[in-house]
């Protein structure tokens, strides 16, 4: 399955490109053949059952673990953001951000980094005392600084508050429309993929059962997409009966637009 | 008012009162001639030697000489202790080369290694800080070995992601993550550093607290030997609150259980 976005464009050369990807653990074959092209400045949503291997995916892409010789582009410029958000405890929020960034400017650009995600007030405060969403905040800042061409978060926002969670989207895509880098973010949620991104691609058994681009504006999506989200739920094994809650979720405002 | 000073100092006074019962009844059965000198000194008489031991010099110059020992064995031993932990964890081939000979060298009693040491190295320094050094080199080695197993993978993951290679890895990941086993390491090594200090000293020693303690055997001064027992017992808790203020400020990122 090649992804051509929009045919008859002359498209720049994606930032990362899988072909015939596979990985397997032991007899286990968790990602099968699979193709994967993200266009730069693209943001990409990944849905899929736990355990379909979207965290095998985006360790891959990563580069955490080795291709093993397989057909793998990726920029060298990447930066991660976990579920949990992996902070050392025995450094302070502000070197926790710089970690590993070189030269004197360290500190200076980690704690322009804090200040865009609006934590230049806990510059050094421990992580252990940080909240959830400040400790998230936290690991979009160290991911920031390091200017990357692809972000990967691999569910970032699972372990938050649902308001919490809405503030998280709306930073996400500030950071994203300011320093453009192409994003993979990892959810297990319908409207948190139509909310944020360009294209959603649902993970199942390791390859790709669904994909599909979002034109609507970000701004008005909740009516457009309700026929998008019924299908999405709909590769996910969750029938929907017109009418029903979790049909309506999307079609009244709450959530999403809340979010914009 | 009255009340909370009262409950705030009885159990003060009651944990003084025990030893000061036990002087009192030392001092007197000296005093009355129930323990003669020979077997054991008054306390008084203790502390008139001790400061007369300090106004000569006599006291401080073999401190010192001791002092050196412990803190060059310590040195050693500690450093030591803690490249063979890093290279035993971080290869494999370190770890099936190192770890063996760990644990061989663990089944020997180190005092039981004296006179092989007196041999090689004859009656100097060097075999007393040599005992030292290779008695308190395995608390901490062991105890960093298994504070780097503990280390949060998680941990190691993210940084990786961030681009740290090894050197950077084990200075700002692994190292401060194995820092409260390696400091429960640390402990043990003071100990055994004093315990093996006195056995070293007893061996044969012509400066140090131990030649002190066996001219005064020869001599059946038991108050110079009682002072030489104090400045051990000062020793050891001068390493403990060495220790202790160590683990306070590299550990001041853990939550405390109780706040003050
Ligand atoms: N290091 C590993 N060793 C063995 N099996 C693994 C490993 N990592 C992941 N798996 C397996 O691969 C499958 C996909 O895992 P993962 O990519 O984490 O799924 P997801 O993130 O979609 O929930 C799971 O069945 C998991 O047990
Ligand atoms: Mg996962």
């Amino acid at each position: 399955m090649s992804v051509a976005y929009f045919p008859g464009i002359a498209q720049p050369a994606p930032v990362v490109r899988l072909r015939g990807f596979s990985r397997r653990f032991g007899p286990n074959l968790i990602l099968d053949d699979l193709d994967l092209d993200i266009a730069a400045g693209e943001f990409v949503a990944l849905l899929g059952h736990s355990g379909s291997g979207k965290t095998t995916l985006l360790r891959t892409l990563a580069g955490l673990d080795r291709a093993d010789g397989q057909a793998v582009t990726i920029p060298s410029a990447r930066a991660v953001v976990f579920q949990d958000a992996r902070l050392l405890p025995w450094k302070r929020v502000w070197k926790n951000v710089a970690l590993g960034l070189p030269g004197r400017t360290a500190r200076a650009r980690a704690e322009a980094a804090l200040a865009e995600v609006g934590l230049s007030h806990r510059l050094d405060a421990w992580p252990l005392t940080l909240s959830g969403g400040e400790a998230q905040r936290t690991a979009l800042a160290r991911a920031l600084v390091r200017e990357p061409q692809l972000m990967l978060l691999d569910e970032p926002f699972a372990a938050l508050d649902a308001l919490t969670r809405l503030r998280m989207h709306e930073l996400v895509l500030n950071l994203w429309r300011a320093h453009r880098p192409s994003v993979l973010i990892v959810t297990h949620d319908v409207d948190e993929a139509i909310a944020l991104a360009d294209r959603v691609v649902v993970l199942d058994k390791g390859r790709i059962l669904f994909e599909e681009r979002i034109v609507a504006e970000r701004g008005s999506r909740t009516a457009s997409v309700r026929d998008l989200r019924r299908r999405l739920l709909g590769a996910l094994g969750v029938a929907t009966q017109s009418g029903s809650y979790a049909d309506t979720v999307a079609g009244g405002q709450p959530l999403a637009e809340a979010a914009e | 008012m009255t009340r909370a000073r009262s409950t705030l100092l009885s159990p003060l006074r009651s944990r003084w009162l025990s030893p000061v019962l036990f002087l009192l009844a030392w001092e007197l059965a000296s005093r009355t001639g129930l323990i003669p000198a020979h077997t054991l000194a008054a306390p008084s008489t203790v502390l008139v030697t001790m400061l007369q031991m300090i106004r000569s010099g006599e006291l401080p110059a073999n401190l010192l000489v001791s002092f050196w020992r412990v803190a060059l064995g310590l040195g050693i031993g500690v450093s030591l202790g803690v490249v063979l932990g890093i290279l035993a964890r971080l290869s494999r081939r370190g770890d099936a080369l190192i770890d063996p000979l760990m644990q061989i060298k663990r089944t020997i009693p180190v005092v039981a290694l004296a006179p092989l040491f007196i041999v090689w190295f004859g009656i100097g320094e060097t075999p007393k800080v040599a005992l030292i050094a290779f008695a308190t080199l395995f608390p901490v080695y062991l105890n960093l070995y298994n504070g780097i197993r503990g280390v949060d993978r998680r941990l190691v993951d993210a940084a990786r992601s961030f681009g740290l290679d090894q050197r950077q890895l084990i200075v700002h990941v692994i190292l401060p993550g194995a820092l409260p086993s390696l400091l429960v390491g640390l402990r043990y090594a003071l100990t055994i550093s004093i315990v093996m200090l006195v056995i070293a000293e007893q061996i044969n020693a012509s400066a140090g607290l131990g030649f002190l303690v066996n001219n005064a055997r020869d001599f059946m001064r038991t108050d110079i030997i009682v002072v030489c027992l104090m400045v051990y017992a000062l020793l050891g808790l001068a390493a403990d609150t060495l220790i202790r203020t160590v683990e306070d400020r590299a550990l001041a990122w853990r939550p405390k259980l109780v706040e003050a």
